[in-house]
């Protein structure tokens, strides 16, 4: 069976690399599922589980708050802006994430922000609940 | 002529400098690993993302409608030089070399008849700036309560600067810092940030798919721009970390090798002074032993 290469890159370090069966993204406009032969595509991400199926492992999770995926027919590439690992993911670590978000809410001004930062808690508070399953 | 006890404390105090400075080398040395794997763990990210807006932006025609991240606003009389150094000095030159990059940078700008606004990162080359154009020093970023420097910080510098630019109150902004290329050798490096400077021919092999874009292509390109700002800000600090601590270790290396030259030179003029000292006495003890 054909294969995707598939590269999560954030920031700070590289979280995965390697071929996979098929991944699931979080795109702004809705979420899909990206198998190998896809058709070219740029897409936003916002703020939820990325779903990586390969030989190994099936549905090994990853938590992304906002980036870009780029994906064509033998690879996807998603730069996310903050990402963890399903090693590091706990409630506890994605209570933290709330807390910085809501900082970061609140230390703004800018209306068009608080509404941004307002609909990644709302997600973050859904992959909370996401994650007890 | 310095006595004998002089030159003892003299010895003394240039042995515990020695080993100040052998101590510092060596902390250099295990943290210039660290920062040398965190700007290579950095790489993968501001290589793709490069790729990315390279593609994006090949296929952009420039108008009125394209973010003026990268169309620039169309003048270039409002400079702003973001400077980014260390938090600490005793690491040669490299605070002053990236310092004097920046102040040729100012005054060609300013012979230009331009205007010129500074933004500092790091205390040290706030210090040296501020001697000559505290005036133009609009803010300042301490980062010395950071142990590792994360994407936050870049993120938090690169949202300051994106304030401005929308605030209207510069045209170009240009990134100083120090790039490293081995232990012994940093170059310190101006980089403009805004308008983005993007590669198109690199991007060219790739482009030749047609992409979907979800949202649309203008939105992507949109918030991607911010994004590129802060990555290149985050690179230029990692590069700047691993950069300091390098030039930290060669300085102190010298340091010590000069403090062991001086501690050799002392000690010969000791012996010599000591040996001296003796045969005075002697020919003392046998002058007066002659006399009688």
């Amino acid at each position: 069976m054909a294969t995707l290469h598939f590269e999560l890159v954030a920031p700070e370090r590289v979280l995965y690399s390697g071929a996979v069966d098929a991944v699931m993204l979080p795109g702004t406009e809705g979420d899909m599922t990206v198998l190998p032969g896809h058709a070219p595509v740029m897409t936003a991400l916002k703020t939820g589980f990325i779903v990586v199926t390969d030989h190994r492992d099936h549905g090994t999770r990853v938590l992304v708050r906002g980036g870009f995926a780029d994906i064509n027919a033998a690879e996807v590439t998603v730069l996310a802006e903050r990402a963890l690992a399903s090693a590091e993911l706990t409630p506890q670590s994605i209570d933290q994430e709330i807390l910085t978000v809501e900082m970061q809410r609140d230390a703004s001004h800018e209306q068009s922000f608080k509404d941004a930062a307002d609909a990644t808690i709302a997600q973050l508070r859904e992959a909370r609940a996401a994650l007890q399953y | 002529m310095p006595s004998l006890k002089d030159l003892r404390n003299r010895i003394a105090s240039v042995k515990a400098t020695q080993k100040i400075t052998k101590a510092m080398q060596m902390v250099a040395a295990a943290k210039l690993r660290r920062a040398q794997s965190a700007a290579e763990a950095a790489r993968p990210y501001a290589e793709r993302m490069a790729q990315v807006l390279g593609n994006l932006a090949a296929g952009v025609v420039v108008g009125p409608e394209t973010p003026r991240l990268l169309s620039g606003t169309g003048s270039d009389r409002r400079h702003l030089l973001v400077v980014c150094t260390a938090e600490r000095g005793l690491c040669g030159a490299f605070n002053s070399s990236i310092a004097r990059l920046a102040r040729e940078h100012v005054n060609r700008l300013v012979g230009e008849g331009k205007d010129v606004r500074i933004i500092c990162v790091g205390k040290k080359g706030l210090d040296i700036l501020r001697r000559q154009f505290a005036d133009r020093i609009i803010d300042f970023v301490d980062l010395r309560g950071a142990r590792q420097i994360g994407f936050e910080h870049a993120d938090d510098i690169a949202q300051r600067i994106l304030q401005r630019f929308e605030a209207g109150e510069f045209d170009v902004a240009t990134l100083f810092y120090s790039r490293f290329k081995s232990v012994i050798s940093q170059i310190p490096t101006a980089h403009q940030i805004i308008p983005a400077q993007i590669g198109r021919n690199g991007a060219a092999a790739g482009s030749e798919t047609a992409y979907d874009y979800e949202p649309g292509e203008s939105e992507i390109l949109e918030s991607l721009l911010p994004r590129n700002l802060a990555v290149q800000i985050f690179r230029a600090l990692l590069e700047n970390a691993a950069s300091e601590q390098g030039a930290r270790m060669s300085a102190m290396d010298n340091a010590t090798r000069n403090a062991g030259d001086m501690i050799r030179k002392q000690t010969t003029l000791y012996n010599r002074t000591r040996q001296a000292q003796i045969t005075k006495e002697l020919i003392e003890i046998i002058s007066g032993a002659e006399a009688l």
